[in-house]
This record gives structure tokens, sequence and C-alpha cells, in this order.
């Protein structure tokens, strides 16, 4: 895989405005289109972006923290959250609303909702890190990595065999879709 | 007495906690539940006992000497633990915490070297003791059933505690296998009881009897308990293999308490249920195979230990003919039996163990009698046996006596006279394994080619015989003044069976028929020893056509390697590891459960085109739809599907929906880029390997699943229909500003209204994030390994 200049630049650009947007979305989804869980997954398109253009590496270089304590993290606010009003003698999730009115931004107003959000926010971003943990690969392995073979397999065992091939040799798969092609003109 | 209870479970727990750190100590720390437990025993004697002579005066005295004790629990289940102390519970009381106060004494002498792990031992038999008192002070079926259960897991952990040995892990699961499959059959039985009695209580079962049908079916489970326990015919291949544990643990457990569990509850029950069912023809069809098997078992033992087994297998049964007649004059004399067994038995069990653990054997053959310093413990084997064989004038002579003596004059019941000879004949297979136990021990049996250890073993420190001697003296003291323990069985039988008339226990009751029985048993007994030789012999050549049917221990076996052989078959049909056929059921479950009672629902269809822009919209969507299922790359397909929720997305717009499709759109991206991440491990396209039988169905499956989604979606719109005016919808979009304080309904309902939903789902997704690592992070390990392999062979093209 080559990189790409203009899609790197673009990404450059992207990254911070979409992180913008999908804050945006998490703080006014009280009261317009948005909320945690739309904010979180606008998020995790961001970075999915990166990945696109830096592989794993760059995913886990965009938020400091590692993806199970973001995924817990968030967990942990939510359900604080929704079990703190029980503490205090409430029922469980009871809100309540804070006004501030701050010298120039003018008034804000903050409902318990929104830790809660936050929460959810944060689960998803951890749930995407984690899978790009998980499945994803850095770059440099990347380049490495062959297209899998596109010869029809014939078994079970030769159908998953892709799965085991990540460090064969490319000349084998090349022999491999040479194969698949004499077949496709025949 | 709950108290009592509490203190035992906090002194085993904190024993436990301790680990290894008290040693030997454990078992001092341990005494201390015991004791307390004898100490209020000791005070509460005379009210449940009573003045004895009211009974001669008032012989229909009435168990009012009993103490009642109630602990809230499930009140809702109408589940209290209901506690009684009457004297039949004081008897079992003093055998409980007696002897489990003298076997911690013995232990601190037996586990004078003690190893790892061994300090366990003491907190399990704290917590054994604490079960095995809730069993006999628990007046409610169910809490006698749980008391029930526990010692089984006690009884298990004590005899796998040594957990590298295999032999005692497979002894320990047989136990626990046997008594727990025992256990099941008896809450099945006690809930039948309890249901056609209308009372749970113990005390209350005597005065309403169950009735019903069920009933006899109910008996014959409870049996099935008791007698898995007790360790009778058919299920006494446990006990034996239960001595792999440490002696105290033999002497303590499987000989003097938690045996005697199942003969408990056929004396508690066989007073109510004796003449209902076959109650009494099991008993003493099983009790007679149980008395003469273990009997002629024991004769053949060379282990002490072992004979010592058997011998308690054969004397379970013998306690079962008596207390299970519901003859109350013959229970007494299994009330005195069960005195005398818990005595002789544990001292010999911990003369076994003082030989076990100063010589290294108890093997017969490599005895041969012992040096200077041993004469305690030869002379207490000596009276033990002697008891165990009946001989006068010592507890199990009187127990003996009163039974045959009993069994001549009130056995009126069919099968009495078989009995009768069975006891007898059980008896003179008694003498003569208790015979051979004392011949053991002076090294009768001792064989030239055996190096002799015994000889020069060193004698057994004063506390280490101390215990056995308090109960050797008990054995002689009471055997010469029976006078002690006449009134406590007065009363004991009284307490299991208010109408009866007991009468005084005694040595010397004249020279009756019972009393010339005894001496024929002895004269018998004596030959079958004086011709040991032949007697062997003619054992061994009876045996030998036996040896081709499949002993207990075999079934047993045969039973477990059945359910293995069962469970690996199902497994293996079962979870076949083939996906497609995972999602068959899963999909084919989901069509006919919920989806067939929705067709009742299946009203009008909804207007074909309620809006002109729908048209394109859903035009893409079912043209990307058909292409996901007919493409055959798999790159495409994914696409494909992506166009079907951004168009899904563009229909929620439409339908004033922002927040929807905001949603839609976001997933759809990003379920796109998480596709690609997976799919670069698959081949590019979809390979079908499945034969031609199968795709017909797999397409059969897939229609309808189609079909009951549309009409799931059919029948959820016209479900509104009926409910219109009163939406649920309106009415969350009147509550979300005044109660969620947001403008943004769906949002609010996510947040506030349904917010512990949202608690839930977040959590799956964290769960569901951990698992995707784990997975993929386990495969990813198994493709290292198998790249490795494929590095060291290489490949032949």
């Amino acid at each position: 895989m080559r990189r790409s200049l203009v899609l790197d630049v673009s990404v450059r650009l992207l990254y911070p405005s979409i992180i913008v947007l999908s804050l945006y979305f998490l703080f006014s989804g009280h009261n317009q289109p948005g909320g945690g869980f739309v904010g979180g997954l606008a998020a995790s398109a961001a970075v999915s972006l990166r990945y696109v253009t830096g592989g794993l590496e760059a995913v886990r270089r965009s938020f400091r923290s590692e993806p199970p304590t973001i995924l817990g993290a968030g967990l942990a606010l939510s359900v604080g959250t929704a079990v703190f009003p029980m503490l205090l003698g409430g029922a469980i999730l009871e809100h309540a609303t804070l006004e501030l009115h701050p010298p120039v931004l003018g008034d804000i107003k903050v409902t318990s909702a929104l830790p809660f959000d936050v929460g959810v926010y944060l689960v998803v971003i951890g749930l995407i890190l984690m899978v790009f943990e998980a499945f994803g690969d850095d770059r440099d392995d990347e380049m490495e990595m062959v297209e899998a073979p596109t010869v029809p397999a014939t078994s079970v065992r030769e159908e998953y065999r892709a799965l085991t091939q990540h460090t064969s040799s490319s000349t084998q798969h090349a022999a491999a879709s040479a194969r698949l092609e004499e077949n496709e003109t025949s | 007495m709950f108290l009592l209870l509490l203190i035992h479970l906090l002194i085993g727990i904190a024993i436990l906690l301790s680990g290894d750190r008290l040693g030997r100590r454990a078992f001092v720390v341990a005494a201390l539940a015991p004791l307390a437990t004898l100490m209020w025993a000791a005070t509460q004697w005379s009210t449940v006992v009573g003045n004895p002579s009211e009974f001669d005066e008032l012989s229909h005295a009435s168990s009012a000497g009993a103490q009642f004790e109630s602990v809230r629990w499930i009140s809702d289940l109408d589940l209290d633990l209901y506690l009684r102390f009457d004297a039949f519970a004081l008897i079992m009381t003093l055998l409980v915490s007696g002897i489990g106060l003298l076997v911690c004494i013995y232990s601190v002498g037996y586990f004078s070297h003690i190893k790892p792990g061994q300090s366990r031992l003491a907190g399990l038999m704290t917590l054994f003791a604490a079960a095995m008192l809730g069993i006999v002070w628990a007046d409610h079926l169910i809490a006698l059933f749980i008391a029930w259960e526990l010692t089984s897991i006690t009884s298990y952990l004590l005899i796998g505690n040594d957990d590298r040995n295999p032999r005692a892990r497979a002894a320990a699961l047989q136990a626990i296998f046997i008594t727990g499959a025992g256990g099941l059959a008896l809450l099945l039985g006690l809930v039948i009881i309890g249901q056609s009695a209308g009372t749970y209580r113990l005390s209350e079962l005597i005065n309403s009897p169950p009735s019903g049908s069920a009933v006899a079916a109910a008996l014959v489970c409870i049996l099935l308990g008791a007698f898995t326990k007790s360790a009778q015919a058919p299920f006494s291949s446990w006990l034996p293999g239960a001595m792999v544990a440490p002696t105290p643990i033999s002497a303590y457990l499987h000989s003097a308490t938690m045996v005697k569990a199942g003969v408990y509850l056929v004396a508690r029950l066989s007073p109510i249920v004796a003449n209902t069912g076959h109650w009494r023809l099991f008993v003493l069809v099983v009790g007679s195979a149980t008395m003469l098997i273990g009997g002629l078992r024991a004769m053949r033992q060379r282990d002490l230990k072992l004979l010592l087994a058997y011998g308690t297998v054969s004397q379970l049964g013998f306690m079962m003919l008596l207390v299970g007649t519901g003859e109350y004059k013959i229970a007494q004399a299994g009330i005195v039996l069960l005195l005398a067994h818990g005595a002789f038995k544990a001292t010999l069990f911990m003369l076994v163990g003082i030989i076990d653990h100063q010589v290294g054997t108890r093997h017969i053959r490599e005895l041969h009698g012992f040096g200077n310093g041993w004469m305690p413990v030869k002379a207490m084997a000596v009276i033990g046996a002697a008891s165990m064989a009946g001989m006068p004038p010592l507890l199990g002579f009187v127990a003996k006596e009163k039974a045959i003596d009993a069994y001549l004059e009130y056995g009126d019941f069919a099968g009495s006279s078989a009995t009768l000879v069975v006891i007898i004949a059980g008896s003179v297979l008694t003498f003569a394994y208790s015979a051979r136990f004392v011949l053991g021990v002076f090294g009768a049996y001792g064989t030239p080619d055996h190096e002799v250890h015994s000889r020069s073993a060193p004698a057994p420190s004063a506390i280490f015989v101390a215990p056995a001697a308090v109960l050797t003296v008990l054995t002689v003291m009471v055997g010469l003044f029976p006078v002690a323990i006449s009134d406590l069985t007065k009363a004991a039988l009284l307490s299991l069976d208010p109408d009866a008339s007991p009468s005084t226990v005694k040595l010397w009751a004249g020279f009756n028929a019972a009393f010339v029985i005894s001496l024929g048993i002895i004269a018998t007994g004596t030959l079958l020893v004086i011709f040991r030789r032949p007697v062997s012999r003619f054992q061994t050549a009876c045996a030998q056509p036996l040896r081709a049917l499949p002993s207990s221990g075999d079934v047993y076996g045969g039973t477990i390697r059945a359910i293995d052989w069962i469970a690996r078959r199902v497994t293996r049909t079962v979870q076949s590891g083939s996906l497609p056929a995972y999602l068959l059921v899963i999909l084919t479950t989901v069509v006919v459960l919920p989806v067939i009672p929705m067709l009742a629902n299946f009203g009008d269809l909804p207007k074909w085109i309620e809006n002109p822009i729908h048209v394109p919209i859903v035009a893409i969507i079912i043209g990307s739809a058909i292409g996901a299922a007919l493409i055959r790359r798999r790159i495409a397909a994914v696409v494909m599907l992506g166009a079907v929720g951004f168009a899904m997305a563009a229909l929620y717009e439409t339908q004033g929906a922002p927040d929807l499709a905001l949603t839609q759109f976001a997933i759809e991206t990003l379920g796109t880029v998480l596709f690609v991440l997976v799919l670069r491990f698959l081949p590019t396209r979809f390979i079908d390997l499945a034969p031609a039988v199968v795709r017909p169905l797999r397409l059969a499956v897939s229609f309808l699943v189609g079909a009951s989604i549309f009409v799931f979606a059919i029948a959820s719109t016209n479900a509104r229909d009926d409910v219109a005016e009163e939406s649920i919808s309106v009415e969350m979009i009147a509550r979300s500003k005044p109660d969620g304080d947001g403008k943004n309904v769906v949002n609010v309902i996510l947040v506030d209204f349904r917010g512990v939903d949202t608690m839930g789902e977040i959590t799956v997704l964290v769960v569901a994030a951990v698992g995707a690592v784990a997975l993929a992070r386990g495969s990813r390990r198994n493709d290292e390994e198998l790249a490795d392999l494929e590095r060291t062979e290489e490949p032949v093209s």
C-alpha cells in the first residue's frame, strides 16, 4: 500500500474537525439531534480515517489513554451517574439541572444527563479502539500483507488457510492469482 | 442453638482463612466449637430428658421437654429456620460434638508432623460439625435437606483434601456423586411429603401423617437418600473408598457421624410412615443385605482400616434394621446401638490411626505385635473389638442383647423372623471380623517376608491415646451400668414416638432366650475364628463365581463412563463448530417462536406509497439488498449492505427523524470500515462448500427470516394503531421537556426514560469489545503457532 499525499493531508485537516463535530453532537444532544452515541460514532469515524492513513500506530497516537481505560472510564462514568442519585436517596437515574451564568458565555444549563452521555461517548470510542487493536495491523505489517488467495477452495480447511498465511511469501500468492486468471480466462 | 451453629461457622471459616499459619494448633481452636456445644447440651440435659420417675407413672408422657427456636429466613416462602432440640437430638449431639471434641484432641497427636494444607482439615471439620448439627436440630424438612447436602459437600472436601493424590480425588468424587444423587432423590421425597402432609415441620408431621397416592413414591425417594448417605447396599462402595482420608476424618465422619445421618432420618420418620407403602420392606431387605455383605467383606480385608470400614457398613445395616421398623421397642435398641457404635468404632479407628502413625503400616501381614509401652493400645483394641462383637459386659453387648430381645418379643410384622435370622448371622460375622481385627493388631497374620517394624515402633504419646481411652472407659462403664443411659434412651424414644412406652436398659435381663442366642453367637463366632483358614478358603471359593458379576464399584464406574460418553456425544452433535449450522438453528428459532403468534396481529397492509420521494429510496434499498445476496465478491457485498443502510438513513430523514438518520449514517460508515478490517483475513469471494442437500434448506430459512421480519414490521405498526389516542409516544413527547429537561425526545428517552436500558447496552458493548480482543488475540496466537509449524517443516510444493 502506498501512502497518498492527498489522503494524508486531507485527513490531517478532517480529523480535528470531525472530533469537534462529535463534541458538538455530544453536548447539544439533549436539545438538538445528536447525543453521546452519535457523537461517539462520529469520533470513531475520525479515528478510522486515521487508521486508513497511518495504520494502527496512528490510531494509538490519537488518545493518550489505553483503549481499555477509555472503555472502563466511560462505563464507570455512566453507571456512576445512574447510581449516584440512589446514594442520595433518590431513584436510579434521577436527573438534576444546574444553571450557570458565567459572564461572557451567556446562560449554560447542565443536566445530569450530560455525564451519562459522556460515558456513552467514551464507551463507543473505547469499543472502536479495542476493535482496531484486535483486528487492525501496523502499517508495516500491512505493507507486507498480500491479498488473500482468490482460487476457489475445495475444503473448509483450505478456505480458511488465508487466516494462517500472514507470513508466507508473496510469490505463492502471485502464483495463486495467476492460476485464478487462467481459470477465468479458460 | 442458632448461636452455636454460628460459632461453628465462624471458627471454621477463621481456621480456613488462617491458612497454614496455625499448624496443628488449628485443631485446638477447632475443639472450642464442640466443647461449647457439649457444655450447652449439658445445661439442657435436665429439661430435655426430664425426670425419669415420670415415665414409669405416665407411660404416655409427651416429649414436652423439647426446645424450639426459629430464625426468620425467607418468610415469603414460609421458609424459616426451625430448630428443635429433643432427647434424640441430644443423643446425636453427644455423638457429633463428643466424638468431635475427642477427634480434635486426637488430631493434635495424629498430625504431629503436619503438612501444608492439613490445617484446612480442622476448619472443614468444624464446618462439617455445623452441618451435621443442622441435620440433627432441623425441624423443617427443607432446612434438614440443606444441612444434609452441606455434610456431603464438606465430606467431599475432607476426603479430597490431599488434592495431589488422584486416589483421594477419585474417592471424593465418588462419595459426592453417590450421596449427591441420593440427596436429589431425598429432596424430591421431602417435598412430596411436605406437600401431602401440609406441613414441613418434623415435629408436626407426627400428628398429621402424610397421605395420598404420591407418598409411597416419596418414601422410596427418601429411603434412597438415606441409603446412599448411610452406605447401604448397593450404594456402599463410596465408604471404603473414603478411607483414603486421614484417619481422624474417617473416625469422625465415616464411622461416627455423617454415615449415621441416614439412620437418623429413617429413625425420625419410621414411627410416622413405617406402615405406609413398602417402607418397612425396603428397610428390612436393604438393611439385611448390607449387614451380611458388609460383614462378609470385612472378614476378607487385610487393611485394618478397610476392615473397620466394611464393619461400619455392616453395623449401619444393623442400625437400619433396628430403627426402620417403626416398632418402638426395637427402635430403642437401635438408639443404644447408635451410642455403642459411636463409642467403639471411633475408638478402633483412632487405634488404627495410632498404629499407622507410629509403625507406618496398617496391613495385617506387616504387623508382628508391639514392644514396650503399647499395652494401653492393645488393651483398648481388645475392649473396643469385644464391644463390637457384642461380648458382655460392654455397651455393644447391651445393645445387641436388647435388639435380639426386642425382635423376639415384638417382631410381629411380616419378615421379622427372617430379619432376626439375618441379625444373628450378621452378629456371628461381626464377631468373626472383630476377632480378625484383634488378631491382626496382635500380629497373628504377620508374615516373615515383610520387614518387622512394629516391634521397634515407638509407643504413642499420652495425648495421642487419651481420646481413645476416654471412649473405652465409657464403653466399659456404660456397659456395666447401663442405667446411666437408660433415661436418655427412654426420653429419646419418646421424642421419636410419643406413644411409646420405653423400657429400662439393662445389662443382665435374666437367663432368657436372647441371652442363649448371644451365647450361641459367641460360640459360633469362636468356631469361625478357630477354623479361620478353612473358612477363608471356603469364602474365596464361594466368591469366585461372584467375581464375574459387576461389583457396586464397577456399576459406579460404568455409570460415570456412560454419562461421560453421552455428554461427549451430545456435545459433538450440538456443538459441531459449524457457524452455518448454529445460525440455522438460531434463525429458525427466531422465525418459529415469536413470529408465528404475531400472524394473528397481521391486519391490513399499510398504504403502498405515502410519499413519492420514498420510491427512489426504496428502489435503492431493494436493489442493493438483492445485489448483496447474489454477489460473490465479499467486498462488493459489504458495499451493497452499506448502500442499504445509507438509503435507510435517507428514509428516516424523510420521515422526520433526523436523530435516527444521523445515528444510522454514522453506524453504517463505521460498520463498513470494520467489515473491511475483518475481510482482509478472508478469501475475496464467497465459496459455498455446503452439500447440495443443505442449500435449499438454507434458502428456505433465509426466505422465512425475511418474511418474518416483514410480518414483524406490519404487526408492530398495527399494534400501535390499537392505542392510537393514548400512544406512548405522545406521552413521551409531552413529558420530555418537564421531566427530562431536554427538547430532543430521542435523547431524553435514551438517557432518562430508558436510561437503565442504555446502561445495560453500553455494558454489553464493553463486554463485546473485551470479547472481540480476546478472540482476535487468541486466533492470532494460533496463527503464530501454525506459522512456526510451517516454517519448521517446509511445504512440499
